[in-house]
């Protein structure tokens, strides 16, 4: 793992901030950084240190989280099948446009991963071939999973036409 | 024989009795089963409860050959449309049960995306509580549908066309806000949560 944070260190100087939990090593990568650096980021620990396995996309809202600059964290749980080491990449977002580019040309198992991402908080991912809604139904409008958004929602799971048992 | 100039050879009665007797024997359940609810259906279904017993044991997975709807579990709102257009599906006469406590009121699922109570976009007759209910209480459900047909069926179908308005349930006295809703920020370090409103 030392040998993978200098192989980025040494491409992406000062774009990135690490941490460690217990055994897990993470790579965090700012809002105003994310868009530029997230991709070629990912493609590095890809093809230069074989994390060839995405194991996970996890989607974040940090709103009123204490001590939180950013809005939305993006969690790419990557594996090396080789060597067993596992790193957590977390990209960050901010509205209004909340925005990172996309994984699947490295990964097509970030497909379905990210639809869910952009379906339950919103955040788009540019340069995905088929960015649609996966869990909600297509004119659903809101990101559910979105802190600000009430837990029994804003009517949606009622808005449908009564069936009278005269007319059926 | 000795009685034959005693016993009438032929019997006066109503068409409506002769139609509710066939039909209450042999209802045809379309199991709408969408969670752990389906489990206890198939289990009346099964040879230790058996609900052959009372004739709805033909089970079909064709709305068009189904005139009794088994609702058994969560409905989200996805399927709402699908469930309206099974129902519709089925030919007259038919009838529906609501089983379980998701199917009729939502149960635990609060949530946005889960329908609280089928009944708000569907006519249900008889409704099953219990989470999920025991196969014993399905068959009484059943028994109930049969006293409805004997009670209240009619050949043509004709009392149906009295059930022309809204079925479900009425809007609550005071319903929750959903500003009011439990929201984020929790208190993390005692793991209460603070119900603070929005903006």
């Amino acid at each position: 793992m030392p040998a993978t944070l200098a192989t980025l260190d040494a491409k992406f100087p000062g774009a990135f901030a690490t941490s460690a939990f217990r055994d897990n090593t993470r790579v965090e990568v700012a809002a105003d950084k994310a868009p530029a650096v997230l991709f070629d980021l990912l493609k590095c620990l890809k093809d230069d240190r074989g994390f060839d396995f995405l194991a996970d996309i996890a989607g974040i809202d940090y709103l009123n989280y204490p001590n939180a600059t950013d809005r939305y964290g993006v969690v790419y749980a990557l594996t090396n099948l080789a060597t067993g080491e596992r790193l957590f990449v977390k990209a960050f977002a901010n509205d209004p446009d909340p925005a990172l580019p996309s994984a699947v040309p490295l990964w097509a198992g970030a497909d379905w991963m990210e639809r869910e991402v952009y379906d339950m908080f919103g955040v788009v991912f540019d340069g995905h071939p088929d960015l649609r809604r996966i869990l909600m139904p297509a004119e659903f409008t809101a990101h559910p999973l979105r802190k600000d958004y009430p837990l029994r929602g804003l009517g949606e799971r009622h808005n449908f036409p009564t069936i009278t048992r005269a007319e059926s | 024989m000795a009685l034959t100039g005693l016993m009438p050879d032929f019997l006066v009665t109503k068409l409506d009795y002769v139609a509710n007797l066939v039909r209450k024997h042999s209802l045809w359940p379309m199991p709408f089963a969408t969670a752990c609810c389906g489990i206890e259906l198939m289990a009346t279904a099964s040879s230790r409860y058996d609900i052959a017993r009372f004739g709805s044991e033909a089970m079909r997975f064709s709305p068009r050959q189904c005139d009794l709807m088994i609702v058994a579990g969560r409905v989200v709102m996805k399927m709402v449309p699908v469930m309206q257009r099974v129902w519709l599906q089925m030919p007259e006469p038919k009838w529906c049960i609501s089983m379980g406590a998701c199917a009729s009121s939502g149960g635990v699922f609060d949530a946005y995306a889960t329908v609280q109570g089928i009944d708000r976009f569907l006519p249900v007759d008889v409704y099953v509580p219990g989470c999920p209910p025991r196969p014993e209480q399905l068959i009484r459900a059943v028994l109930d549908i049969q006293e409805k047909v004997t009670k209240t069926g009619t050949i043509d179908a004709r009392e149906f066309a009295a059930r022309s308005g809204y079925e479900g349930p009425t809007a609550l006295a005071q319903e929750l806000a959903p500003e009011e809703a439990i929201v984020a920020p929790g208190d993390f370090r005692t793991a209460t949560r603070l119900r603070v409103p929005l903006n």
